[in-house]
């Protein structure tokens, strides 16, 4: 009984999803090992090794690994996944893409987004956007699993000393060539790891107020910014920024909704934060239903002196 | 080219879904049904692929109960030329719903296959990918832009931190995310003419799959409720709040 955990990361650096997935995989198997795959990751697999608890990390790494084209990263989960009893990944839109592969030539099903695990083939998992909580239980001999972060702490990235195994690279599959990537630039800590968020929604009117509002108060706060699909649609910030069922899950010590009315689908990315606090001009929005201090007044007049207040 | 879309019949997203009191599932009893949403968009993508003259058929495939007649109904109304309705009353999971639909590749060789990224009710999250291993087919994911040229697919997917792009070689499976399209509203001259388009039904048997549930639902529950919070007088109380009793700040 091991478990396989496969590392989400850029070639650089080891993310900190991974970490969470680590800390599931431990709630499932004494042994744990961690998957990097990659192009001259060296720095990931190393900051791997030292993820307190893990038994081992291997390390396969190709010119064909640079860019996680999907079909060659699964083809190399493939080569190991029969040695495990568990494979899991974070529930990120890498995990995601990757592990139905494995599960589908594996001949099992996936169990996706888990919440908790209890016992070594029954798992809780949100469905209907978190509108319920399903128990279920895999039947299959190998458990395939992406595992929701914000239900899991994150483990040590620093006591560990695990050895580094270097396999052989599956050579490239031909079916994708990577064209390029336009991600959003930010000095801001992000979404997914951030102590504190500040979200704003459809209430700031443009873009030009959303950065107006919003980036004050983010630096202010050291704060990640995010944002409701209203705001995401309306074309005030790009899609990464959107929090929500089809967006990011965060669970942050605090968020701060700002100017957003609370949509079943937003709500569903965030209401397991810590502490939440809303401010909205009207006070029977349902964001006010699952905020721990509500502010009902004028966002425009609210926000600037909320920072002025922070000092 | 032939395009394939997959669309699921799942609970109206506008509804507010209610746990069943005996924790089997939730109440789809009397409730309104309609085609996931990121399948519509699947759809129209099809559709609008065919009308800029790429594609030449649409065939819409749905998997599940006799209902899922009106769903595929909607996906001829959208522009789909034809359904196929894959006809069963067993609780079919998405390892099951890929196995049927690489069957049915074999049968129709489509060129594109297009899917939803996830269904709204069970958000698995998988059918697409699985098919795509299963098919022996390119996969391009949670797609926000495709461009179809000279045999293969270009496609910008939303990733963690952006946006990123691939070029797949045909034949592919896409999936759609949210910004790929905003599908068009059906007419009711197009709900008409819908209507005389063929639709067949087949049992899964008929594909020699196997479809048998690999994962048991144990018990449906209700989330945990957060407890009601309280309304701050202004901006100085809400500062107070974070940093005394939150302690957040």
């Amino acid at each position: 009984m091991t478990a396989l955990v496969i590392a989400e990361h850029d070639n650089l650096s080891l993310k900190p999803s991974t970490l969470n997935t680590v800390t599931a995989a431990m709630q499932l198997s004494s042994d744990v090992h961690i998957l990097v795959v990659g192009s001259n990751a060296q720095a990931v697999a190393q900051a791997a090794a030292k993820i307190s608890g893990v038994g081992k990390v291997i390390h396969a790494d190709a010119p064909q690994y640079a860019d996680q084209l999907v079909e060659n990263i699964a083809a190399q989960i493939l080569v190991l996944a029969p040695q495990y009893s568990h494979i899991l990944a974070p529930s990120t839109a890498g995990g995601k893409n990757v592990l139905p592969r494995v599960a589908a030539l594996l001949d099992v099903s996936q169990i996706s987004d888990i919440t908790r695990v209890i016992s070594q083939d029954t798992f809780e998992r949100p469905i209907y956007a978190g509108n319920a909580i399903a128990t279920v239980q895999s039947t299959d001999a190998i458990k395939v699993i992406t595992v929701r972060t914000t239900g899991f702490d994150a483990a040590s990235a620093q006591d560990g000393n695990a050895a580094i195994e270097v396999i052989a690279a599956v050579s490239d599959q031909g079916k994708s060539v990577f064209k390029g990537r336009e991600l959003t630039k930010s000095d801001r800590p992000e979404l997914t790891a951030a102590k504190i968020i500040v979200s704003g929604g459809r209430g700031l009117g443009s873009a030009e107020k959303y950065h107006e509002v919003m980036e004050p108060l983010a630096d202010k706060m050291g704060a990640a910014l995010g944002a409701s699909r209203a705001a995401v649609d309306a074309g005030y910030v790009p899609n990464d920024y959107q929090v929500g069922q089809t967006g990011k899950i965060v669970a942050p010590t605090l968020y701060v909704a700002i100017g957003i009315s609370g949509a079943i689908q937003h709500l569903a990315g965030m209401k397991d934060s810590k502490v939440i606090v809303a401010i909205n001009k009207d006070p029977e929005a349902p964001i006010f239903s699952v905020a721990d201090y509500g502010l009902a007044a004028d966002l425009f007049e609210a926000v600037p002196e909320l920072i002025k207040e922070l000092g | 080219m032939k395009i394939l879309v997959a669309v699921k019949r799942v609970i109206d997203y506008n509804v507010k879904v209610r746990v069943k009191a005996d924790q089997t599932g939730v109440e789809t009893a009397n409730v309104k049904m309609s085609m996931n949403p990121f399948d519509e968009i699947a759809v129209e993508e099809a559709v609008r692929l065919k009308e800029a003259g790429i594609a030449t058929e649409v065939i819409a495939v749905s998997v599940g109960v006799a209902q899922c007649q009106e769903t595929l109904r909607t996906a001829m109304a959208i522009g789909a030329d034809r359904g196929i309705l894959i006809e069963t009353n067993e609780e079919i999971q998405p390892l099951a719903v890929a196995k049927i639909l690489k069957a049915l590749i074999d049968k129709e060789q489509p060129v594109l296959v297009i899917l939803g990224k996830q269904a709204i009710d069970d958000d698995s999250n998988q059918t697409g990918q699985m098919l795509a291993a299963l098919a022996n087919m390119s996969q391009a994911t949670f797609a926000s832009k495709v461009v179809i040229a000279d045999g293969h697919a270009q496609v910008t997917r939303e990733v963690d931190g952006g946006l990123e792009t691939i070029e797949v070689t045909l034949p592919a499976v896409i999936t759609s995310d949210l910004r790929l399209n905003e599908p068009r509203y059906v007419t009711l001259p197009n709900i008409m003419k819908a209507k005389k388009k063929t639709l067949d039904t087949i049992k899964p048997e008929d594909l020699g799959v196997d479809i048998s549930p690999r994962i048991k639902t144990l018990k449906v529950e209700e989330p945990p409720k957060r407890s009601a919070g309280v309304m701050v007088a202004d901006v100085k109380a809400l500062v107070d709040k974070l940093k005394n009793e939150a302690k957040v700040i």
